[in-house]
């Protein structure tokens, strides 16, 4: 796939220079800078509110920059306005054309390109073609489920072949099965027309799966752009750590350049934290269960209170008495503690993340 | 819903249904025997008021002049309306409650105080414009605004106009086309709406007409009164069902085309093909 993907990238370049937009007083982007190379896909995620979606506006021009610039191929479209951007955007509500069918819809930004009226016929018939949509050129939207309204919009905006793809949350209004097939269908259409991408979503699991990289975004600051894997094992800040992916918050002591947490010592991602009491942030998955029987109490000794079934893994949810711990594990291993029994936890000694306040913005 | 009970509401509705056609039909009835009653008791039925209308020169300026008028309001409340109000919509959405109170302000003031209040406007455009009874329109292009503000805000409100035009000049499109090729074609309805409303209105108006001492249908109608009753009972009986027209037409030509939506489960299952080829 990595071969493919590089021999088929032939978007350009698109940068974002320490952009900048408030409303009413109130930062809603601060400053952010992010280059996405020719081709690639970037997933911008973060909480509602983030300034995902106004870096998302900027770089179409359906808002103004208070400061910064934007770059297509180095060249810098910050005073262009949206229609003369070239880009091709899909937005989070279903934005077709009512009045028209899905063909006309895809040819509508064709006719504006001037595009002959041959050309434009046998260009909409390749677009559709690449969402699978063919049979359903003369369907009007309201004839279209949501997933194929999302896909044709899909199709209008590449038609045009624009510098840029911009996905807004074009997933969100979709129910979780077609949510999913979609998501790989954007990807395969995304890899197939070569077209740098900007993907703007709050579910983590969809920015992990659809990005080449991914950009946490936290109160208008970007956290973290790093590969999916990146993230989700080497989370730069707790805020990052607490979005993405679940982690337990265990309190324990800072010293000597390690956490102690319930008797066991853990390496710090940190190395400035200061000695003290602290919470340590611990993924389900470096938490082990093992039997325990009627032992007495100790730090990592509780009952197992619920269990829930994922398919191949089940999450595990232990009562230690004063907090709970979520354990992941294999769903075979998870059936041997059903709820009630005691268990006795054990933790990984993976590097952890201390909670804290928030660092300062990273740049890309 | 048991068969009862909707039995009972179908008659309920044919009563309902009666009962309304009465309350229009009869009057209107009532008019067209008036207009063509003869000269005497005795006398036969005769539709010489009917004829006297295209007979009487004043009355047909009279009607052409209102048919024009109605014309030039419709056209020119749609020019200023509409883009006023999505520009509203779309960048000043903190001016909707001014801007509605500024179009519906005209229905609360009375028709006579307004053609007080603008007796100087209409002096000034007569003496630096121009005398002609089509300067009217920009008085009753202020006479409409609440019913065509009202008709055009429920056709906005129907559609997703903030996401449609972003997506439009995403595409490439300025905000002329934004306008004329997808604003305007989802909201033909309310755009037909407020049209009829419009015509509806200054058809009908006879006040600024005859304290501005212009003559308007209304104004004609009053005037052969005075010395048919009969020819003036005849006009307001084609204006009624002049109206009565155009609202038909809106309710015909105005109907969105029936659009059945589809769960995509009953849809034949898509097949994912390789693209022909890439899209650069």
């Amino acid at each position: 796939m990595a071969a493919k993907n590089a021999a088929q990238r032939a978007g350009v370049e698109v940068r974002l220079e320490d952009l900048r937009r408030s409303y009413a007083g109130i930062t809603a982007l601060d400053g952010l800078t992010l280059t996405l190379a020719p081709g690639e896909l970037v997933a911008l995620l973060g909480p509602s509110g983030c300034g995902k979606t106004t870096a998302m506006r900027l770089v179409a021009g359906l808002e103004e920059a208070n400061g910064g610039r934007v770059m297509f191929g180095g060249k810098d479209v910050t005073g262009l306005p949206a229609s003369k951007r070239d880009v091709g955007m899909v937005f989070q509500a279903y934005s077709l054309f009512p009045h028209m069918t899905a063909a006309q819809n895809v040819a509508f930004g064709l006719s504006l390109h001037k595009v002959g009226a041959e050309q434009r016929k046998q260009r909409v018939g390749e677009m559709l073609e690449l969402v699978g949509l063919s049979g359903y050129a003369n369907r009007y939207a309201s004839q279209l489920s949501g997933g194929q309204q999302q896909r044709v919009a899909l199709a209008r905006a590449l038609a045009i072949k624009p510098t840029v793809l911009l996905l807004d949350e074009p997933l969100s209004a979709l129910d979780a099965k077609v949510r999913s097939r979609l998501r790989d269908e954007i990807r395969r259409v995304q890899l197939d027309a070569g077209v740098t991408t900007l993907f703007v979503t709050h579910d983590q699991e969809e920015a992990l799966a659809i990005a080449d990289r991914v950009g946490v975004m936290n109160a208008g600051r970007l956290e973290q752009l790093g590969s999916p894997t990146e993230i989700y094992s080497r989370p730069a800040t707790p805020f990052v750590a607490e979005f993405v992916g679940l982690t337990n918050r265990i309190p324990g002591t800072v010293k000597f350049g390690m956490v102690e947490v319930r008797g066991t010592e853990l390496p710090l991602v940190q190395k400035d934290v200061p000695t003290g009491p602290a919470t340590a942030l611990v993924r389900p998955e470096a938490v082990s269960l093992a039997s325990e029987g009627d032992s007495v109490p100790g730090p990592l000794i509780g009952t197992v209170i619920a269990v829930s079934f994922l398919g191949a893994t089940s999450r595990v949810t232990v009562d230690l008495g004063d907090i709970t711990v979520l354990a992941q594990l294999p769903t075979a291993e998870a059936s041997a503690h059903p709820a009630g029994t005691r268990v006795r936890l054990a933790i990984r000694p993976d590097p952890v993340l201390i909670a804290r306040e928030e660092k300062a913005p990273v740049e890309a | 819903m048991t068969r009862s009970r909707r039995l009972k509401l179908q008659v309920f509705r044919v009563v309902v249904f009666l009962v309304m056609g009465a309350f229009f039909l009869v009057p209107i009835g009532a008019m067209f025997e008036f207009s063509t009653r003869g000269n005497s008791e005795t006398a036969p039925r005769t539709l010489e008021a009917w004829t006297n209308i295209i007979k009487t020169p004043d009355l047909i300026d009279a009607i052409t002049a209102s048919l024009e008028l109605a014309a030039i309001t419709s056209i020119a409340m749609l020019v200023l309306l509409l883009p006023t109000m999505v520009w509203v919509r779309l960048r000043l959405p903190g001016l909707h409650r001014v801007v509605e109170f500024l179009c519906l302000l005209p229905l609360t003031i009375p028709a006579i105080a307004l053609v007080v209040g603008l007796v100087p406007i209409s002096r000034w455009m007569r003496i630096n414009m121009s005398d002609s009874i089509l300067m009217l329109s920009f008085l009753y292009l202020v006479l409409v605004l609440p019913y065509s503000y009202r008709a055009l805000d429920a056709g906005l409100a129907a559609i997703d106009i903030k996401t449609l035009s972003e997506a439009a000049r995403s595409l490439g499109a300025g905000w002329g086309t934004v306008m004329l090729r997808v604003i305007v074609p989802n909201m033909s309805s309310a755009l037909l709406n407020a049209s009829v409303l419009s015509v509806a209105v200054v058809l009908g108006e006879y006040t600024f007409a005859n304290l501005l001492n212009y003559e308007n249908l209304q104004v004609a109608i009053a005037y052969v009164g005075l010395t048919s009753a009969g020819t003036s009972v005849a006009v307001a009986v084609a204006s009624l069902l002049f109206a009565f027209a155009l609202l038909m037409i809106l309710s015909f030509v105005g109907r969105p085309r029936p659009r059945v939506a589809r769960a995509e489960k009953t849809l034949a299952p898509v097949q994912l093909v390789p693209p022909a080829q890439g899209t650069k």
